[in-house]
C-alpha cells in the first residue's frame, strides 16, 4: 500500500473517532445523533476496505 | 430528551444493520469469482503480474490465457473489461476463451483486464451488482463492475491526472481508468502498472494485433465502430466493409485521435510494433436519459426514453423497439475480432493466425450468448479458473 494511501486511511480513522466522539457527547438532539451515524457509514466501510 | 441512552441504543442498532447489510453485499461482490471453463484451445494460463511484478498480490492482478496453435504464426491479444461496466466485451472474450481452437499462431486473452474495476460497483447510479445469462444448463452469474478501478486499490485520486509520458492533463478520475493510463510504467500508480504489464506481453511475445473490446452509449458519437490509428486503419476498414457486406451489420471506422493520450488504440501503436484496434458496440444501459438501470435493460437494451430520442434523431445508432440486445453486441464483437484477424492474416501470410470454433454474429443472435458457455459442474476441475 503506498504511503499516501496509508495517510488517507489515518485521516479517515481520525474523522471516525471525531464523529463517534460527537455522537457520544450529544445528549439532546436525536437528529444530530442520527446524522453522525449516517456520515460514519461510508467512512467505516472504507476503513474496513469494503467500499 | 428523557432517555438519551435508549435513543442512542436504537440508533446504534439501526447503524449496525445498515453497515452489516450493505457491507456484506459489497464484500461478497468484490470477492465473487466467475468460474471460467477453459476450452480445448487454452494451452497455458499465466498472471499479468508475471509480466509486471508490481501487480503481484494486488487486486489488479488478473489471469492471462494463452491459446497456442500447433503451427507457428502471428499473435493476437484480446482484452475485455477494460471498462468493467461494458459486459459485452467480457462475454465475447469468455465465449472465445471457452470455445476457440487456434490452428496457427497464438491468441492471448485477458478477459478481466481491469480486475479491480470488475470488483467495483456504482450504487450511486443504481447499477445492479450482478447479472445472469440464461444458458443451456441454467443461469450463469457475472459481476457487474464499474468503469474505473476501485478506490480500495488505488487511492487517493489526484486533482488532475498527468498522463505518463506525455504529461497531458486528464480528468482526475482517469487515474483509475485503465484506458487512459497506456502505455504505463512499472513504478506508476496501479493502473499504469496494469497497462505496462500488458505492453510487456506485447513486446516480449511479439504480438501482431491487439483488440480492446468495449461498449459505448448510443448518444456518444464514438459508438458501433472500430477505433484505429493510422497504422491499423487499412485492416480496420477492410474488416468494417467485410462485416457489412457479408454479415449485414454496421461497424464503421473511427480514426484514433493523435492528440488524445493514454488510450489503448493510440499508445499501443505508438509504443510497440503491435497494431491496435478498439471495438465499440452500442450499450443503451450506459446512456444517461433512460429508465431504471435494471438487469433486464442491461441485457435487452430496450428503453422508451431512448426510443423517443431516436425518433428525434438524437442517437448515433439506429434504434427501434427491439433495443440493442446483448446477443447483437457480443455477436458484433466476435465477428469484427475474427475479421480483423483474418484481414491481418491475409496481408501477412507469414504471420497469419488461424482460429476456428468461434461463433459469428448470426449464430450468436440466433442461439443466444449463454448457449456457448460450458457447465462448470460438469467440466474437469483443472479446466476451471475462478476469474
Amino acid at each position: 500500500m503506498p504511503i499516501i494511501m496509508i495517510f488517507y486511511y489515518l485521516i479517515t480513522a481520525y474523522l471516525v473517532v471525531l464523529l463517534a466522539w460527537n455522537f457520544v457527547r450529544e445528549k439532546k438532539k436525536t437528529e444530530d445523533m442520527a446524522l453522525y451515524l449516517l456520515v460514519l457509514i461510508p467512512l467505516v466501510l472504507r476503513i474496513l476496505r469494503l467500499k | 430528551m428523557k432517555r438519551p441512552g435508549l435513543v442512542k441504543a436504537v440508533l446504534i442498532v439501526l447503524f449496525l444493520i445498515f453497515l452489516i447489510q450493505g457491507g456484506l453485499r459489497l464484500y461478497r461482490h468484490r470477492h465473487f469469482d466467475v468460474p471460467v471453463v477453459t476450452g480445448p484451445g487454452v494451452t497455458r494460463v499465466a498472471h499479468l503480474s508475471d509480466f509486471g511484478p508490481g501487480l503481484k498480490g494486488t487486486m489488479a492482478d488478473t489471469l492471462v490465457y494463452f491459446l497456442d496453435g500447433t503451427e507457428p504464426g502471428g499473435k493476437a491479444i484480446l482484452m475485455s473489461n477494460t471498462h468493467a461496466n461494458e459486459p459485452e466485451g467480457l462475454l465475447a472474450a469468455l465465449l472465445m476463451l471457452e470455445n476457440a481452437v487456434v490452428e496457427k499462431g497464438s491468441l492471448i486473452i485477458i478477459p478481466q483486464f481491469n480486475n479491480s474495476a470488475g470488483r467495483n460497483t456504482r450504487p450511486g447510479d443504481g447499477y445492479p451488482l450482478y447479472f445472469e445469462i440464461p444458458t443451456d444448463w441454467g443461469l450463469k452469474t457475472f459481476r457487474m463492475g464499474n468503469r474505473d478501478a476501485s478506490p480500495l486499490d488505488q487511492w487517493p485520486d489526484p486533482d488532475v491526472y498527468i498522463h505518463y509520458p506525455d504529461r497531458q492533463l486528464l480528468s482526475y478520475i482517469d487515474a483509475r481508468n485503465v484506458n487512459r493510463t497506456w502505455p504505463g510504467r512499472p513504478g506508476g500508480p496501479l493502473m499504469e502498472k496494469v497497462t505496462f504489464a500488458a505492453m510487456e506481453i506485447m513486446r516480449r511475445e511479439k504480438v501482431d494485433v491487439a483488440v480492446d473490446i468495449h461498449g459505448a452509449e448510443t448518444m456518444f458519437p464514438v459508438t458501433n465502430c472500430i477505433v484505429a490509428p493510422e497504422k491499423s486503419n487499412r485492416i480496420a476498414t477492410m474488416a468494417s466493409l467485410t462485416v457489412k457486406a457479408k454479415e449485414g451489420f454496421d461497424s464503421h471506422v473511427e480514426p484514433s485521435p493523435a492528440g488524445f493520450r493514454g488510450l489503448s488504440h493510440r499508445e499501443i501503436g505508438d509504443f510497440s510494433d503491435t497494431l491496435p484496434f478498439l471495438l465499440e458496440a452500442p450499450i443503451p444501459f450506459l446512456d444517461q436519459p433512460t429508465g431504471p438501470k435494471t438487469v433486464k435493460f442491461l441485457l435487452d437494451g430496450k428503453d422508451p426514453f431512448l426510443l423517443s430520442l431516436a425518433q428525434k434523431k438524437k442517437l448515433f445508432v439506429a434504434y427501434d423497439a427491439s433495443g440493442w440486445p446483448l446477443e447483437k453486441r457480443v455477436g458484433q464483437h466476435c465477428s469484427v475480432t475474427l475479421e480483423i484477424i483474418r484481414q491481418y492474416s491475409k496481408k501477412n501470410p507469414d504471420r497469419s493466425i488461424l482460429v476456428r470454433d468461434i461463433p459469428r454474429y448470426a449464430e450468436i443472435v440466433q442461439n443466444g450468448v449463454g448457449h456457448y458457455f460450458h457447465d462448470p459442474s460438469r467440466a474437469e476441475r483443472d479446466r476451471i479458473y475462478p476469474n
